[in-house]
């Protein structure tokens, strides 16, 4: 008897759960639904709610302006905690509630997982086929050997930032040693690699005196790197460290006296300006990125202005964002469809006008955006520097703009469009 | 506990269908449920849930069964996995003759091979220095997985795809329902194995070097000998486990083997109960439907898995299978209805603590991390408050300390109608047992 | 270059021991794997921060310690001692889903970032300059308090009554509890002192290092390894270990050949492509933070009492 007790007790559990899940997602019909996948939760949080932030106000500025093919756009957000495990749950999740157009940026690991998850999906689940828009991973593999019909990526990828990189090297003569440190995964090899080889492609006479990789977010204290880059007698640092890992190795810098100029990926994420600021590195730290606060178009200014009036003061981080959203609902409403499937053409090739007034497109051999580069230095405000990073009271200043017909990087991707 | 007593008694026609009256229900049941909960997202959660259910059983043979606390398990699970991606992906490529269906088997002789290496060296200690060799070899494992990168892809893993193998009776594994019946054979088959290990001398004498080493020495049998041999068939099952989580996600990466990974089974264990055979089972599904769940529901998820985790250690150390066996006497006796007026009348007291510290935690969570972007207004349960007001802050206050007054009122009413409830049952119990 | 790698060494371990010796002496006394021991060292940071941004570092250096151990104390007192009964499996869970309620809360209050915590302009200047590197000041302060109180604890330990006790309780726990002394009293002081130990760790560590809520799990499992390694209920065991690790920690970094080089010294030829080939290329710094655990699982196969230990764990 007290086996069909337990059996009830089992079913009932079972059944409480999962009976949220049997209703079906949400209720109203006619909306097109967007997932955001990206983790909430954890030491990467701040940088997924942020990101929500920025697709939330993109939905509201699409659905202010008439919405898509007469549709209101809706978010979902979903925490991935930035494993791919949960990120293949979590498209599951939003594919249920009626999601077919997926997007995440996080953590090369979980955006490896999303493309694999949608070619899965789209191909034994044809008429339902979903797209994945990825607008922060940038391991190249996903527009090269990985590239699938159903992804596109609006970040430049880290190829394509260390081409326009090297690019701005080459005008400077007085950089003579360079010193490598990235964290010992996927993204970290390949900046190190790309480095190596732009490097003496460009600037044969630079020698690269380090070229250290540490594990990721394991270190406490960089002190040890610190010196080690001291002794090599570097007068400047490339790194695609992010987190705390950018953030401890500049303190430990700063700390110990380190004079050299710091070119990183991500020296503008979550808590990059704080530790800059609070070690005093001022006009030596320069991020590569797509585009910043600080960039004087009238329009960009305005849009500044009204996001950190909506976000409690914190900064447009993602201009990649407003392009992504603003070239999708162009290609829907183009397409006069919300089927992925038919707009996923319009997507592919798209030419576009950024805020900044430049030109950029989306390559369709590879579904890589292309845009002008821009190369940024963190100082204090003042004058023409409108915005401050992180309540700092410093922002960035753009030191260098690299057209886009410099970043171009081949592909080796072989695109097949499915049958 | 039941299970036990079932086996101990003499053969009888009755017996034999509650012996094997569950394993065909639990068939029934696996075979059911996707008929209820069709989403996909429920699919893949079940499938989830047999999965975890094989790896925590597997834990809780170390564990519950045999005394042993590892912090390393994930280890044989990840290393299991990752075997079974590989085989996917070199029979796909070769075109080798071999069904997927047989893949965890792969999975579990990697985890085999690994916990007859890893338990020659660690099982020769018990106790506390058994724990941080555990510890220790899961830590080193962890970090060679991201050294290694030929066998475990880094960061993005290795992916595979299980519709590249040999087709049987034009099954290709495709749709989700077909995995979660294969996750849901292999599921049954391995819990029957494990039910069955604990029947067998091997089984028993486990507990024996559990709770008296020193006796267990003193009869004759090698204590070493047990737990290595325990600790093999444990890194087999986990290592089994490994391979459905790498048929049902097509990936595994370095997460598997790691220190989170080994801290969620666990979890998984104990919340369940680890003093009882089903009581990992239980674990397994109540923490895969909070992890997959309660992310969705609230942005302070962590916090409630903590605090869920911290009061069922301190108050139901047995576990669920601990809470529900408690009710077993009761049951037997036909006294249950007995203590449904004092639960009932509990359930107010409880309905307030839950409601004030829910109310409480998102108030806060409202106030601290959100206000300050998303202003005060937060959403409740369909109700909108203000977060910088005194409302909500005061109501779950007083939910709070009325809850607790309440119930402190209550307790002795239910805990008297238990007893009651419960002495003839326990009575009885003795006669029928004898 | 070799100096300030001892340098930096001496102030990690340092800064290890201050967080091992809590925990060796719960771990020894009171049998508790204390997993929420680096988040008292969190506690320790933010409350540091908190309390130097409202009033000043040096009053926090004393205030957030006293606070963080009194937390300590409380979860003993009300939480630890229920679960005390159900055994130190229920007690070391208990501790692991403190760690995750404690990470959570800190998130809450503080936020996800990291916060602003400055070293205290009075400290905020460099050292001594060698070899054109300076060593900021603020790392020598944390080098003195670290020292100052393991010559505290020393004394305490060996030269008084309460050290006595203690010792006492770590070699023959028992026997203590036989004599009279109220030990659930002991472990309450012993767990208040332990949090308060890393509570001081925070502070100080909090300036040099990023005070953020990940700080406390990456710490985390390295603290076991100290107590362990150096020896259940042995103090000075844990000093030697934490001054080793942290060396270790520190040299390998500074060491870039790679396993392949070494036996190509040798005049090993390099295997064929595949599985090997990774090894092959990894250089000592890559494997610097395994080489812990490695310490770990040989001592305890070799030497379960841990390096100075008296009893095996």
């Amino acid at each position: 008897m007290p086996i069909r007790f337990r059996t009830g007790l089992a079913a009932a559990a079972l059944a409480a759960g999962l009976a949220v899940m049997a209703a079906p997602g949400g209720g109203a019909w006619a909306q097109v639904k967007i997932a955001f996948i990206d983790p909430l939760s954890g030491a990467m949080a701040p940088i997924g709610e942020h990101g929500v932030k920025h697709f939330q106000y993109m939905v509201d500025k699409i659905n202010a302006a008439g919405g898509v093919n007469g549709q209101k756009m809706e978010l979902l957000t979903y925490d991935n905690k930035l494993s791919p495990q949960e990120t293949v749950i979590a498209a599951q999740k939003a594919i249920d509630a009626g999601a077919r157009i997926l997007t995440l940026g996080n953590g090369s690991g979980a955006a490896a997982a999303m493309i694999d998850f949608v070619n899965k999906h789209n191909d034994r689940n044809p008429g339902k086929e979903v797209i994945y828009l990825n607008y922060a991973a940038v391991d190249p593999a996903f527009t090269n050997e990985k590239c699938s019909y159903w992804h596109f990526r609006w970040d430049a990828h880290s190829d394509i930032k260390m081409q326009a990189l090297t690019s701005y090297i080459k005008t400077k003569p007085n950089i003579k040693k360079i010193y490598l440190i990235n964290q010992d995964y996927s993204f970290g090899h390949a900046v190190r690699k790309s480095a190596n080889e732009m490097l003496k492609a460009k600037r044969p006479d630079i020698q690269i005196v380090g070229d250290e990789l540490h594990p990721l977010a394991k270190i406490t204290d960089f002190a040890p790197y610190v010196a080690k880059i001291k002794a090599s007698g570097a007068d400047t640092v490339i790194t695609g460290n992010w987190g705390s890992d950018i953030a401890l190795l500049l303190k430990a810098a700063a700390d110990a006296g380190l004079q050299v100029d710091w070119f990183t990926y991500y020296g503008g994420g979550a808590g990059g300006p704080t530790a800059i600021k609070q070690t005093g590195l001022k006009d030596r730290v320069y991020q590569i990125t797509e585009g910043h606060a600080n960039i004087n178009t009238p329009e960009n200014i305005a849009w500044e202005d009204d996001f950190r009036k909506k976000s409690g003061g914190q900064g447009w981080w993602y201009p990649r964002v407003r392009n992504q959203m603003q070239m999708l609902a162009r290609a829907m409403n183009e397409a006069k469809s919300n089927d992925p499937k038919v707009f996923v053409e319009k997507l592919r090739g798209m030419r576009f006008k950024t805020i900044y007034n430049a030109d950029a497109y989306m390559r369709a051999e590879d579904h890589q955006f292309f845009q002008d580069m821009y190369i940024s230095v963190l100082t204090p405000v003042s004058g023409d520097l409108k915005f401050d990073e992180e309540g700092t009271g410093w922002g960035w200043k753009t030191t260098a703009v690299v057209p886009m017909a410099e970043t171009d990087v081949a592909t080796t991707c072989k695109m097949a469009k499915p049958s | 506990m039941s299970t036990n007593a079932m086996a101990t008694t003499t053969s009888q026609p009755l017996d034999l269908l509650k012996r094997y009256g569950i394993w065909i229900a639990a068939a029934v049941l696996i075979v059911v449920l996707p008929k209820i909960f069709t989403s996909g997202a429920a699919l893949t959660t079940m499938s989830l849930m047999g999965i975890m259910i094989v790896f925590s059983l597997s834990y809780n043979m170390l564990l519950g069964q045999t005394g042993m606390l590892s912090f390393g398990h994930a280890v044989y699970y990840g290393l299991g996995g990752f075997l079974a991606v590989h085989a996917m992906n070199m029979i796909a490529a070769d075109k080798l003759p071999i069904p997927l269906p047989v893949i965890p088997l792969a999975g579990g002789f990697m985890g085999l091979l690994f916990g007859i290496i890893f338990g020659a060296v660690s099982t020769r200690r018990a106790g506390t220095a058994f724990a941080m060799i555990s510890l220790g070899l899961g830590e080193l494992i962890a970090s060679l997985s991201l050294i290694l990168r030929g066998f475990f892809g880094g960061e993005e893993g290795i992916t595979a795809n299980r519709t590249k193998m040999l087709t049987l009776f034009g099954v290709r594994f495709g749709p989700q329902i077909e995995v979660y019946y294969l996750i849901g054979a292999w599921c049954l088959v391995c819990v029957a194995l494990m039910y069955a290990f604990t029947r067998t001398p091997l089984g028993r004498m486990c507990n024996a070097v559990r709770d008296n080493p020193e006796r267990a020495e003193f009869i004759g049998y090698s204590t070493q000998m047990v737990r290595f041999i325990t600790f093999s068939l444990a890194g087999f099952f986990a290592g089994i486990a490994g391979g459905l989580a790498a048929i049902n996600f097509e990936l595994m990466n370095a997460v598997n083997v790691s220190g989170a990974q080994s801290g969620v089974v666990l979890l998984m264990a104990y919340i369940g109960g680890v003093g009882h055979f089903f009581g990992p089972i239980l674990g397994a599904i109540l923490v895969v439907l909070l992890q997959v769940m309660l992310s969705d529901v609230t942005g302070a998820w962590m916090l409630y898995f903590g605090l869920i985790f911290i009061l069922m250690v301190m108050y139901a150390p047995g576990g669920l299978a601990g809470l529900v066996m408690l009710h077993a006497p009761l049951w037997r006796n036909n006294t249950l209805h007995h203590v449904l007026p004092a639960y009932a009348l509990m359930a107010g007291p409880a309905f307030l603590l839950l409601g004030g510290t829910v109310l409480l935690i998102e108030t806060a969570h409202h106030q601290l991390v959100r206000a300050a972007t998303e202003g005060p207004a937060m959403h409740f349960f369909g109700l909108t408050l203000q977060s910088n007001s005194v409302i909500p802050w005061a109501t779950a206050l007083i939910a709070i300390a009325v809850g607790l007054l309440l119930g402190r009122r209550f307790a002795p009413r239910l805990v008297e109608a238990f007893h009651e409830a419960s002495s003839p049952a326990a009575q009885l119990g003795r006669i029928g047992g004898a | 270059m070799v100096i300030f790698s001892t340098l930096n060494g001496v102030l990690y371990g340092m800064l290890l021991f201050l967080l091992a010796s809590g925990l060796t002496l719960i771990f020894s006394m009171m049998g508790v794997l204390n997993f929420a021991h680096a988040s008292f060292y969190m506690l320790g940071a933010y409350f540091g921060f908190q309390i130097s941004q409202w009033l000043d570092f040096w009053l926090a250096l004393i205030v957030a310690p006293v606070l963080v151990g009194l937390i300590g104390a409380g979860v003993e007192r009300w939480g630890l001692r229920t679960v005390h009964r159900w055994g130190h499996v229920a007690e070391l869970l208990f501790t692991f889903g403190l760690a995750f309620v404690i990470e959570e809360l800190v998130q809450m209050i503080w936020g996800k970032l990291p916060v602003d915590y400055r070293v205290p302009p009075a400290l905020d200047f460099p050292a001594f300059t060698l070899f054109e590197t300076t060593y900021p000041a603020f790392r020598m302060f944390m080098l003195l308090i670290s020292v100052a109180i393991f010559l505290v604890l020393l004394l305490i330990l060996t030269r008084s009554r309460v050290g006595l006790i203690i010792q006492a309780s770590l070699s023959h726990p028992h026997m203590v509890a036989a004599l009279g002394h109220d030990v659930p009293k002991v472990f309450m002081a012993v767990f208040g002192v332990g949090s308060a130990l890393a509570g001081i760790a925070g502070v100080i560590a909090g300036p040099a290092l990023v005070t953020q809520p990940s700080m406390a799990h990456v710490l985390g499992p390295i603290l076991f390894v100290v107590v362990v390694f150096g020896g259940l209920g042995s103090l000075s065991g844990a000093f030697i270990a934490s001054l080793l690790i942290g060396l270790i920690q520190t040299f390998a970094i500074a060491i870039n050949y790679s396993l392949g080089d070494v036996l190509m010294a040798l005049g090993v030829t390099r295997p064929i492509q595949g599985l090997l080939n990774d090894l092959w290329q990894v250089t000592v710094a890559q494997v610097g933070p395994v080489i812990p655990y490695l310490m770990l699982v040989l001592i305890l196969i070799f030497r379960p009492t841990g390096l100075m230990g008296t009893r095996e764990t």
